[in-house]
């Protein structure tokens, strides 16, 4: 039997689904921007994380409208619960992003440090991994999500060995410090968006089973 | 304890020689919910039938000592017709009859030919959809069940009044004129003095079929409120169709569908993560 207010949970779905389109644009154009030194794209992903900023306050308005009005049950409270926490996960992933962006136009008026392989694999990790957990929204593909989960690890490693690499080039020619730390920061930026992919994917698979998997001991974040 | 004898005839006995003057609604004498429950009433392969027709499959079902089991689902599911099942109120009606089965309290088959159905609804009280006083004072309706019994003692009667509409949560507003009429109250008044009036005699079960559809909001949250207090004293199974009631209000939750019971879990599973997709439809109000 169809509600007159299911039109409501569909546009919850839709917002919080371009909510995630957008975020996974900003974290591959403030990457574009830093590895092509386009300051202008990074101009643009900030400007555009107004957008997300926006609909992440639409999504808790209608959450909160929803619960309020609907007396949502079940596998719809689930949802709403889900889709406010994911919302503000895909927010802090606009900041990063124009963290990110900030930094690389700074860079964008410096001769590069160093060829970019590791930051742009980073960042594609983690956009499979934003990618998965939204899959997982969409098709309740509970395997995924524990598997971005557990892909954490990866970026986790990248992030601990860019540190090492760019902390030994500040040792070697403190001349490249400023650089170098801007690049710690966006590997730590990107290190922290795979986190709220991970958050992203375990709110899915509450959402799907209605089991709590946050802080187990298997899937801790370091 | 009290406990169910089937010899000559369903009686009560006690050990503490509590009598219903002296029950008294102390927290600590009730179990915490997070203590494991015992099972009180024992539903096993229940079939019942209205003449031919059977409203009843198949029931098993085990309710727990001490707590509010809600029953839901939609109309002519065959929620009400269980509960009356508990007390055996269906004796009453022509042509019903169990064909399967059997409901025990406290291991007693309530069905048996030894069990007096009018001992068993003394042990196991109803309060109804529409409240409904006897045409006397709000004293006379509290003891109404005592006097049936055939107690004169002024002295306890004083006490269970009291002790009775206090655990109704009514006395304070009743207490200055207990010698007026039952039917000047309030409907909500009304309805508390119903549940006064079957906690007097003392049951072990109390069985509430749909309590608050005619009451109003305010109403509505003090029986709440009500059955919350009365289930550290009491059993209560309460037939519903407010899903917010029976979430509010319940331990665990029954959802029957079509005469058979379809799941039965904690309130909070049936309300966050359903077993089965009828239920999840029900809950969510998207059939019955």
């Amino acid at each position: 039997m169809k509600r007159f207010f299911d039109t409501e949970l569909e546009t919850f779905r839709s917002h919080l689904m371009l909510m995630g389109e957008l975020s996974i644009r900003q974290v591959r154009d403030s990457l574009k921007a830093l590895v092509e030194a386009d300051a202008a794209l990074a101009q643009r992903v900030i400007d555009a994380d107004d957008e997300i900023d926006r609909l992440e306050m639409e999504i808790d308005d209608e959450a909160i409208r929803y619960m309020n009005l609907r007396s949502p049950v079940a596998t719809e409270l689930r949802l709403v619960i889900v889709g406010m926490k994911a919302s503000h996960d895909l927010e802090r992933v606009g900041d990063e992003c124009t963290t990110i962006a900030k930094r690389a136009i700074r860079l964008a008026a410096e001769r590069p440090l160093k060829p970019y392989v590791d930051i742009p694999r980073m960042a594609e990790i983690a956009i499979e991994m934003l990618r998965d957990a939204l899959d997982c929204f969409l098709h309740g593909d509970t395997e995924k999500a524990l598997a971005v989960v557990r892909r954490d690890a990866e970026v986790d490693a990248i992030n601990k060995q860019l540190y090492r690499e760019l902390s030994s080039y500040m040792i070697e020619n403190p001349a490249t410090t400023t650089r170098a730390l801007e690049l710690m920061f966006i590997s730590k930026s990107l290190e922290r968006v795979a986190d709220h992919a991970c958050n992203i994917a375990e709110e899915m698979v509450f959402l799907a089973k209605a089991q709590d998997i946050r802080h187990r001991e298997e899937f801790k974040k370091s | 304890m009290e406990t169910i004898s089937t010899t000559p005839t369903v009686t009560v006995a006690s050990s503490s020689g509590a009598t219903p003057a002296s029950r008294s609604f102390k927290v600590s004498s009730a179990p915490s919910d997070a203590q494991p429950a015992e099972t009180l009433i024992n539903i096993e392969n229940f079939d019942f039938y209205y003449g031919a027709k059977q409203a009843l499959f198949d029931i098993n079902l085990k309710l727990d000592d001490k707590r509010v089991t809600a029953f839901i689902g939609p109309s002519g599911c065959g929620k009400s017709t269980l509960l009356r099942c508990l007390n055996r109120m269906n004796d009453l009606i022509d042509g019903t009859s169990v064909k399967r089965g059997k409901v025990t309290v406290r291991g007693i088959d309530i069905n048996g030919g030894d069990v007096d159905p009018i001992e068993l609804r003394k042990r196991v009280g109803m309060v109804f959809q529409k409240s409904n006083p006897f045409p006397k004072s709000i004293y006379e309706n509290v003891i109404y069940g005592l006097r049936i019994q055939g107690e004169t003692n002024k002295t306890r009667l004083d006490e269970v009044v009291e002790k009775s509409l206090r655990g109704a949560a009514l006395w304070d507003e009743v207490k200055d004129r207990l010698h007026e009429s039952g039917l000047g109250l309030s409907g909500g008044q009304q309805q508390r003095l119903c549940i006064a009036r079957t906690i007097a005699v003392s049951p072990e079960i109390i069985l509430m079929d749909e309590p608050c559809s005619a009451l109003d909001p305010i109403a509505t949250a003090k029986v709440e409120e009500l059955i919350h207090d009365l289930k550290k004293e009491f059993t209560i199974i309460i037939v519903t169709h407010s899903m917010q009631q029976a979430a509010r209000c319940s331990d665990k939750t029954a959802f029957f569908y079509m005469g058979k019971l379809v799941e039965y879990a904690d309130t909070r599973t049936i309300f966050m993560n359903p077993a089965n997709p009828q239920t999840e439809a029900y809950v969510s109000g998207r059939f019955g």
